[in-house]
């Protein structure tokens, strides 16, 4: 019922807000390609360095798209967020962590 | 034109398909005829299938999940049969292509059709009742999460008569789930079931959170939450993590097989044990997804039989939430033998170990729950005693599996069967049936026959012990999962054992059906009609309003003192529905049919993309967005109850009460 949904308690973003990440997220992604077609880097450090532009794309997201700060009204989706991270971070390294150790116990690679 | 789909795709040479299809259409065709003799296609249509109301979706739910328990138990009945004939020379009568789509389809329904539907069922009639709110935070994601389900698991029935379905298992390992080894539409229909229903339940999990954590009503903190309600809380969140992997797993197997990629195939550098990881990250919290709701359900349950409060509220709030974290982080005891190392094995092994703790915890809250109570021995009661004592006993075959070195011995064994049986019927499947009798007259108004319930029970679980002791035995022995036949006379015995649990069962989920009709055909009797909206001197609020509740719950929203509501309002003589307050318009959501469309198109682009037939799928697609745009388009979604009418209502709920307390 949206009178009881309406009051996530935050503001919306201005046009000026928008663009400044929308101008970010097209450089970060053209630097992520860029990295790839020139060739600048070794094979793992593109992977590395495309990885990092990657977290920060997301980063600029979350701030000028889903419009998260540190105020006390966001109490919510920063816990939701801290949790979704924790648990990500626990998935990803859980199953590098098997997925490593299967590779050198099996001689796979 | 169609694809993949020519008529030899019809099994019309298979002889129990053609009875199981003349079966279903004479099934169907006496439905759609009861319904169109009664006149009561409108009916049907306005006030169910297009309804937001979360108590008609959550009646719908459980009616899909039984439906889906009746398509799961054929096939295992089918599979107990099979394996207590094929022994020696005798072939048995399932050949093993049809026998390995039997085995797939039973744990691929029983898990997300009848488990998952029942348990959202549940949620839905509970949850917003419970927390004092007059509906879900949105209600139309509610019923899309409802269609969503539903046409998953109508296209699992309809491979049943059109192609075939997965032979691979319920988790679809590759490599045999992939092209190579799975041409067929089998996994195709798999993928695309269980992409579909991801969809419906992960909305239900996001629409639950944001219920429970925005709307409870005024005075409920987080600790004065029920404990069914703190258990569902915690069942979204697990949501929320863990279907988005299923749904990556079930893309990236699906880009291999549509699109010819490389992630999990055997050559082109795939992976196929990083597809267990990824499934199992999902597979482990689902177990939890599961069965928390049934612990809620428990603790509701043995504090209202027993007549006192919960034994250890905190413990049973922080036992569940240390549940639903540390279910995060056990998912390898799945694939101890995949070859990680022992650093790898030792540390899931042990979070396993340690994730009994809690669970224990509940054990015993519960059993100090009862000590010194008045126990009224009713039949939701069995129920939950039974879940006590088997749940035990499957959470400690638990603990032998979670250690790597004796899992060596027993992976793919009978004995794990034995084991996820054990817990998921003794403690999912007995929890929800126990959730249905408990809440069926707050859904209709009258309770379910308590003789026919104490048979069922009697039944089930007496066939529940026939049926899997015998497994463990024969996985000790060295008898594989998944097996079609077999020439080892030592297990012959204990399979016809095991064959004979099946058939009890079969009489407990016949002794189900009569409770349903009896309690139907007597309805009306006094002793069965529930006037006052609380038949169980329960304490939480949603016993509160009447049976079954007026479509917008509570004409007043109730205040929430202290733990208990409902049963602290009681004890200090205060009026929970404050009748004949100053009562206002209620705000109301309008029924739709978006939901329905959304769920019609998504099954028309599952079936095309299933078969290849790619102009189809594109209008099922488009349909989807299509309906998607107008439904957001439409401004005429929500009117407002006027105050006569909530008067009315109220004032006839008022009468009822009276009258039911002169008749005491």
């Amino acid at each position: 019922m949206a009178d009881h949904i309406s009051s996530s308690g935050e503001g919306h973003g201005s046009v000026g807000s928008y663009l400044t990440g929308f101008v970010l997220a097209v450089i970060l992604t053209v630097a992520a390609f860029g990295l790839v077609m020139s060739h600048a880097m070794s094979p793992s450090a593109t992977g590395g360095a495309i990885a990092l532009l990657a977290v920060v794309q997301i980063v600029v997201h979350l701030i000028y798209f889903l419009h998260m700060n540190g105020s006390s009204e966001q109490r919510w989706n920063v816990m939701a967020f801290t949790f979704t991270v924790l648990s990500v971070l626990v998935l990803v390294a859980g199953t590098m962590f098997i997925m490593h150790d299967t590779a050198i116990n099996m001689m796979s690679r | 034109m169609f694809g993949k789909l020519t008529l030899s795709a019809i099994p019309y040479d298979v002889p129990i398909l053609v009875g199981t299809f003349i079966g279903a259409a004479i099934a169907g065709l006496a439905v759609v005829g009861l319904i169109t003799y009664y006149g009561k296609w409108g009916y049907l249509w306005r006030e169910w299938l297009t309804s937001v109301d979360h108590k008609r979706i959550g009646v719908m739910y459980i009616v899909v999940a039984l439906v889906a328990l009746f398509r799961g138990f054929a096939d295992a009945i089918m599979m107990r049969s099979q394996l207590a004939l094929a022994y020696a020379g005798n072939p048995g009568y399932l050949p093993p292509h049809h026998y390995d789509q039997i085995f797939s389809a039973h744990g691929t329904i029983m898990i997300f059709f009848m488990a998952m539907a029942f348990m959202q069922g549940l949620m839905n009639i509970v949850v917003p009742l419970q927390i004092g709110a007059r509906d879900v935070a949105f209600p139309f994601v509610n019923t899309l999460s409802f269609w969503m389900t539903t046409i998953s698991f109508l296209l699992v029935n309809v491979s049943l008569f059109i192609g075939e379905f997965s032979q691979c298992g319920w988790l679809a390992y590759p490599p045999l789930s992939e092209q190579q080894f799975s041409p067929g539409v089998g996994v195709d229909y798999y993928i695309w079931a269980v992409q579909l229903s991801g969809v419906g339940t992960l909305l239900t999990g996001v629409n639950f959170f944001a219920t429970i954590v925005k709307m409870r009503a005024p005075g409920m903190t987080y600790m004065r939450m029920p404990v069914f309600t703190w258990t569902i809380f915690c069942t979204t969140v697990l949501i929320m993590v863990a279907f988005p992997i299923l749904t990556v797993a079930m893309g990236l197997l699906g880009l291999d097989r549509y699109l010819g990629m490389h992630f999990f195939t055997n050559d082109g550098g795939g992976n196929q044990m990083l597809y267990l990881s990824v499934i199992w990250g999902w597979g482990h919290p689902e177990v939890y997804i599961l069965v928390l709701p049934a612990f809620g359900a428990f603790s509701e349950i043995t504090q209202t039989f027993s007549r006192k409060p919960l034994f250890g509220y905190k413990t049973m709030v922080y036992a569940t939430a240390s549940i639903m974290v540390l279910s995060l982080v056990v998912w390898v005891h799945h694939f101890f033998t995949m070859g990680a190392g022992p650093n790898v094995n030792a540390f899931f092994g042990i979070m396993t170990m340690i994730i009994a703790v809690p669970t224990g915890v509940k054990i015993f809250n519960w059993l100090f729950t009862m000590y010194k109570g008045r126990i009224e021995f009713h039949a939701t009661m069995y129920w939950v005693i039974g879940f006590m004592i088997t749940f035990s006993i499957g959470g400690m075959t638990g603990v032998m599996l979670a250690i790597p070195a004796s899992d060596f011995v027993l992976h793919n064994s009978l004995f794990v069967i034995a084991h996820f049986h054990n817990v998921i019927i003794g403690g999912v499947y007995f929890g929800y049936v126990a959730a249905m009798n408990f809440w069926f007259p707050k859904s209709f108004g009258f309770k379910l026959n308590e003789a026919w319930g104490k048979r069922a029970f009697w039944c089930w679980f007496i066939g529940f012990y026939v049926a899997f002791m015998p497994l463990y035995v024969v996985g000790f022995e060295g008898m594989t999962r998944r097996m079609n036949h077999y020439d080892n006379p030592e297990w012959h015995p204990w399979l016809l054992i095991a064959e004979a649990g099946a058939v009890l069962i079969a009489c407990g989920i016949v002794c189900q059906l009569t409770q349903l009709y009896v309690s139907i055909r007597d309805r009306n009797l006094a002793e069965n009609r529930d006037l006052t909206g609380d038949p169980w001197n329960a304490r939480t609020l949603e016993w509160s309003t009447s049976s079954p509740p007026p479509f917008y719950n509570f004409a007043i929203l109730p205040e929430v003192h202290e733990l208990d509501a409902f049963a602290h309002d009681k004890e200090a003589g205060i009026d929970t529905r404050r009748a004949g307050g100053d009562y206002q318009p209620i705000h109301m959501p309008k029924n739709t049919a978006c939901g329905f469309l959304i769920g019609a198109f998504s099954f028309v682009l599952g079936f095309g993309a299933i078969w290849y037939i790619w102009w189809l799928a594109a209008v099922g697609l488009i349909g989807v967005i299509a309906t998607v745009i107008a439904r957001s388009a439409d401004n005429d979604v929500d009117y407002y109850v006027p105050v006569s009418e909530v008067a009315r209502i109220e004032q006839e709920h008022t009468h009822n009460l009276m009258a039911a307390q002169a008749a005491e």
